[in-house]
């Protein structure tokens, strides 16, 4: 499995072969809060990258999560629907919110990887 | 882990530890079940003759089965919601240092002419022979807005401050059509109040956030870089909602206009320049004031408000429906977008405006009068003035230098603290007083934006500091146990807004049948 | 000066502790151009004895309602407030809290909220509803904008028979917003054929009930023809009262109801402040504008009430709100809630048909008269008169002899010829036999 790459409005993306798996990260949920509800987009939709994918929401904020990539929406994960509290639980893993059947690999490798996006934490916080 | 969960984990401080009693009330403060909890089936607390027999005109559409609607009598339900309102805070009860909210005194006067008959038994569309003191009243309050405001027009219809708002960017949108410009970007400081890009997004435009200066109001450079012949207004707030007078509003105003666009002011911090600063001579085109906050009719948790926005000359002819005019049979009302109402935006509202605020209003006016309404805005900033001084050596002041009616501070006097302005805020309950405005604006890092108002004593004022400074300093030798159980003395503490985001329950509902629960 | 508590020695004092050495100083960022010296042109301060002469002899210049023969509706009506309502809200920590954002300190405002929207939900016979909108000509604007926001469509179709101030409302909020809207032809006694107009891309159909003429009807089949074309039924109701005797909208299909409150616990107040109420099927509830209180659990376990799925609100959605409504109406909606419980099932039936009662015997009466016709079929207490000449001039004459006898339709649409001998008549408990006595011999002197 290749590396995780990050965006600078905190979402995170993971290649599987020629899918990405996108969420956001676990600086994100911390800065949240308990997260109430998701909308995630329908399946077939095509997402530019830089422009929104899906809606986190807390009891006191609402986020846009923007697409890392551009692609089609193959899977979206309908356990955090169910469950909100899975994306504050493992933002990382089982948070997950969508895959994408995406189109060009230099937009995954423009991304900052693990060492810079933390690095780019570091300097916000 | 969240605010809340934390708090459960907090140590139980000694007053929780106080023995329970039977009923579950203490002392004054009771506990009431639901009025569906109650019910009295067909015990009513209205006593209402039947009437004789007739002949029902229905159409065979009757109403059938039960409602649902709980019966109780008339003792029951004064019972009800006087327990009800002992769980309230509220202005008659303490200091509400809430930024840009204006929670000054609720004059008793206003509720008393407002309850005339004259006033509130007359319906809206009565001949108008018949309503002309009430006709002349709408124009009173018009007189001394446009007054007091200094532009010559003033629409009355809409209900609350955000209406208002719709309405004065419904306004501007008409008025550049009507020049044959269509604009489609309106800009608006980061530190807005949310109704405004909300009301901007209402209608139609997409919006531009201005950044702050170092100084806390708008930076100039960077509204002059934005401003272009696609922009079709600023829209201000000024004083601005960091509690500052934007000092250069002169040249933003002139930029505006170079630009071609209208400049729109958010008045809801008019309390800080009324009888004293007139918008008409900062370039403002089009300003809502809020009658809830400057003119001090009642909050009502929560409303109702009304929004009056006084207009330009070039924005008057766009005014919504009703007008009021004046013709040789005395006051008439304009209803209908015939004749010079032609290029009205329409009708914002049913029947035409909140009366029952006007009335309360133009009472508050009368009483303070040019000189008291001065007096207003001049202790209001002397009382936000007084607090700066009193407390910026305990918290931290977002921007030095004077304030106007209200005064910013953040949370770097938290900073290693372990308590957050949330916290801060919960500890401040158990002291008596309402927070103040937190999170917002959100140009500094946990806003605490302090109005008290100009009905605030000194003593009053006194009190709060002593209070603030107190927890100020509990904070800073790491008191976080006490912070993050607050607040332990009202009735409910630290709610879960979590779980009732995840899955609402919006409304009562009666228990499952007797039959399904056996089963 | 009586409001204000500052003393001349208060204010030395702290322009001392600021080091200020005037009042003026603490205005210094006003640009001096735009400082005004001295005092506004407006009157000086008044004691409240002048402020009541003053406010009193305006008040006595306006006909009230309750000293006269009054049948006037319209979408205002008057009913009898119990005296306790006023009593109630009156109560400072009702009058004179703010909204309930700090639910700790609010749980009395948050909790009578809960009680309105059940209230409201049950009488609609909805699943859920809001904590109030300003109006219900603002509250029909709000469901038209949130069905085009739920079928992410923008037609919307609106009956002829839907009060004339809703439309127009309806009208300026779409025209910003970019909704299509087709607004059927104005007429008395149906005509219209809704259910043509609905396809593929409309949004909503918006129909009243009671119509603005007082007509009742059936909806059930134009909500079952909405919904085959993915469309949504919104029912208005601007009479509340009527839902004490009639079919409500949520048994007919509707999927959003909009309606005006004013009849419970508000006076008249010529025309505000009034209360919208908002309800619709729970599925849509994230789409609804305004406030909603939730039920919920505190740290120790017990049950109370916050403010909920805020995030759909202006102030933390921003521009991507679903509406930009801040304020709703608190004190309105407690009255409501309070006069309603008052009421209880017994006491609204009852009301409801107590007017009911004095509505058709109205119509009866004024029916029997020359020339003047009854044109609504089924009604609950207004109805639509038919005379033999233009309504606005008999409606004046009326005034001139004491009678304040209904609303002209050509008050809310000049120029309609065809409208212009139509006259709405509202009867509710508050009109007593004499008062129709009174109406029906005026009316007939008039017409002679």
């Amino acid at each position: 499995m290749s590396a995780t790459r990050f965006t600078k409005d905190h979402e995170w993306v993971r290649q599987e072969g020629d899918l990405v798996v996108i969420g956001i990260t676990d600086y994100a949920q911390s800065q949240l809060g308990d997260v109430v509800y998701v909308e995630l987009p329908e399946l077939g939709r095509k997402v530019a990258q830089g422009k929104e994918a899906a809606v986190v929401e807390s009891a006191k904020a609402a986020s846009e999560v923007y697409a890392p990539v551009s692609g089609e929406v193959v899977a979206v994960n309908d356990a955090i629907v169910e469950d909100p509290a899975k994306v504050n639980a493992d933002a990382m893993g089982e948070g997950w919110f969508l895959k994408l059947r995406f189109a060009d690999p230099k937009e995954l490798d423009a991304l900052m990887d693990q060492a810079a996006y933390d690095a780019f934490v570091a300097e916000h916080r | 882990m969240s605010e809340w969960s934390r708090a459960l984990s907090a140590p139980a401080a000694p007053e929780a530890e106080v023995a329970q009693t039977i009923s579950g009330n203490r002392g004054l403060q009771i506990e009431e079940p639901l009025l569906f909890e109650q019910d009295s089936p067909g015990h009513c607390g209205v006593d209402l003759p039947e009437p004789a027999p007739f002949r029902s005109r229905l159409g065979g559409l009757e109403r059938k089965g039960p409602i649902g609607l709980p019966g109780l009598s008339e003792p029951q339900i004064v019972r009800h919601f006087t327990r009800l309102s002992q769980k309230n805070y509220a202005i008659d009860s303490g200091l509400y240092p809430l930024g840009s909210c204006t929670m000054k005194h609720n004059p008793r006067l206003n509720e008393k002419l407002a309850r005339l008959p004259g006033f509130a038994d007359l319906h809206p569309l009565q001949p108008e022979a018949s309503v002309q003191g009430a006709l002349e009243l709408i124009d009173t309050l018009a007189h001394w807005l446009k007054t007091l405001t200094g532009m010559p027009a003033i629409a009355l219809s809409p209900a609350a401050g955000a209406h208002g708002e719709l309405c004065g960017i419904m306004t501007i949108r008409t008025a550049l059509e009507a020049r044959g410009d269509r604009r489609l970007r309106i800009l608006v400081p980061e530190s807005a109040h949310g109704t405004n890009p909300a009301t901007a997004a209402a209608c139609g435009y997409e919006i531009e956030a201005i950044p702050a200066n170092s100084r806390g109001r708008v930076d100039l450079a960077a509204l002059k870089a934005a401003l272009g012949g696609d922009v079709a207004a600023l829209m201000l707030t000024n004083p601005n909602t960091c509690g500052l007078f934007e000092d250069e509003i002169l040249e933003i105003a002139a930029a505006v206009h170079a630009a071609g666009a209208f400049f729109y002011c958010d008045g809801a911090n008019f309390n800080a320049i009324v009888g004293r600063v007139r918008p008409s001579e900062l370039g403002i085109d089009a300003l809502h004031l809020n009658l809830h906050k400057t003119f001090s009719t009642p909050h009502g948790g929560g409303g109702p408000g009304s929004g009056p926005v006084a207009l330009a000359a070039e924005l008057a002819p766009h005014a919504p429906l009703p007008w009021l005019a004046h013709g040789a049979e005395g006051f008439a009302l304009v209803e209908h977008a015939q004749g010079p109402a032609g290029r009205s935006i329409g009708r914002l509202k049913g029947f035409h405006g909140q009366m029952g605020m006007f009335v309360r209003a133009v009472a508050y006016m009368m009483s303070h009068g040019a000189d008291g309404l001065k007096q207003v805005a001049e202790d209001a900033v002397l009382n936000a003035n007084y607090l700066r001084v009193r407390l910026e050596d305990a918290l931290s002041l977002s921007f030095p230098g004077i304030c106007m009616h209200e005064v910013l501070f953040d949370d770097r006097f938290l900073k290693d603290t372990g308590v957050t302005t949330l916290d801060f805020a919960k500890a401040l309950i158990d002291e008596g007083f309402h927070p103040m405005t937190m999170y917002f604006p959100l140009v500094v890092h946990g806003a605490l934006l302090i109005e008290p108002t100009e009905t605030e004593s000194k003593a009053s004022l006194d009190q709060f500091v002593s209070v603030l400074r107190g927890l100020a300093e509990r904070a800073r030798v790491g008191d976080v146990a006490a912070f993050h159980a607050a607040p332990r003395l009202t009735p409910r503490r630290r709610l879960d807004e979590t779980a009732a985001a995840r899955k609402p329950v919006l409304r009562w509902r009666p228990a499952p049948a007797r039959q399904e629960a056996a089963e | 000066m009586r409001y204000l508590p500052l003393t001349d020695a208060d204010r030395t004092a702290m322009l001392a502790a600021i080091g200020a050495p005037s009042i003026d100083a603490l205005f210094a960022d006003v640009p001096a151009a735009a400082r005004h010296r001295g005092l506004l042109d407006l009157p000086l301060a008044m004691g409240e004895l002048d402020v009541e002469r003053r406010l009193g002899a305006m008040a006595a210049k306006n006909v009230s309602a309750g000293s006269v023969p009054f049948f006037l509706g319209g979408g205002a009506y008057r009913h009898h407030i119990p005296a306790a309502v006023d009593h109630l809200i009156q109560r400072g920590e009702f009058l004179t809290s703010y909204t309930p954002y700090q639910p700790e300190l609010a749980q009395g405002t948050l909790q009578y909220l809960f009680e309105f929207q059940t209230q409201i939900a049950l009488l609609t016979a909805m699943e859920v509803a809001n904590a109030s909108l300003y109006d219900g000509a603002t509250a029909c604007a709000e469901a038209v904008a949130m069905a085009g926001r739920v079928t992410r469509r923008n037609k919307a179709v609106l009956s002829g028979g839907l009060h004339p101030h809703y439309r127009e409302v309806c009208e300026t909020y779409a025209q910003f917003a970019g909704e299509e809207l087709r607004a059927e032809d104005a007429a008395p006694g149906g005509g219209e054929n809704l259910a043509a107009l609905v396809d593929g891309e409309t949004s909503c159909v918006v129909v009243q009930n009671p119509d603005f003429y007082g007509e009742i009807r059936d909806y059930s089949e134009l909500a079952q023809i909405c919904h085959r074309a993915g469309a949504l039924l919104v029912v208005i109701v601007t009479e509340i009262l009527s839902l004490g005797a009639i079919r409500p909208p949520g048994e007919m299909g509707a999927d959003i109801v909009a309606a005006e409150g004013q009849s419970f616990g508000n006076a008249l107040s010529f025309g505000g402040p009034y209360v919208g109420l908002f309800a619709s099927r729970e599925k849509f509830v994230r789409q609804m504008p305004g406030r909603l209180v939730g039920e919920t659990l505190d740290a120790d376990g017990k049950r109370g009430w916050v403010l909920t799925l805020s995030t759909r609100e202006q102030h933390i959605r921003r521009e991507k709100a679903t509406s930009n409504i801040c304020t709703n109406s608190g004190l309105c909606a407690l009255a409501f809630t309070i006069h309603l419980a008052l009421l209880g099932e017994a006491g609204l039936t009852r009301l409801a048909r107590l007017n009911h009662a004095t509505a058709v015997a109205t119509a009866e009466r004024l029916s029997g008269i020359p020339g003047v016709r009854l044109v609504t079929h089924s009604f609950f207490n207004e109805f639509t008169l038919r005379l033999p000449r233009a309504a606005a001039p008999v409606v004046d004459a009326l005034a001139k002899r004491g009678v304040l006898g209904g609303i002209p339709v050509s008050r809310f649409y000049p120029g309609r010829e065809e409208l212009a001998d139509l006259l709405l008549v509202a009867a509710t408990e508050t009109v007593t036999p004499e008062d129709i006595d009174r109406f029906a011999l005026a009316l007939r002197e008039v017409l002679r």
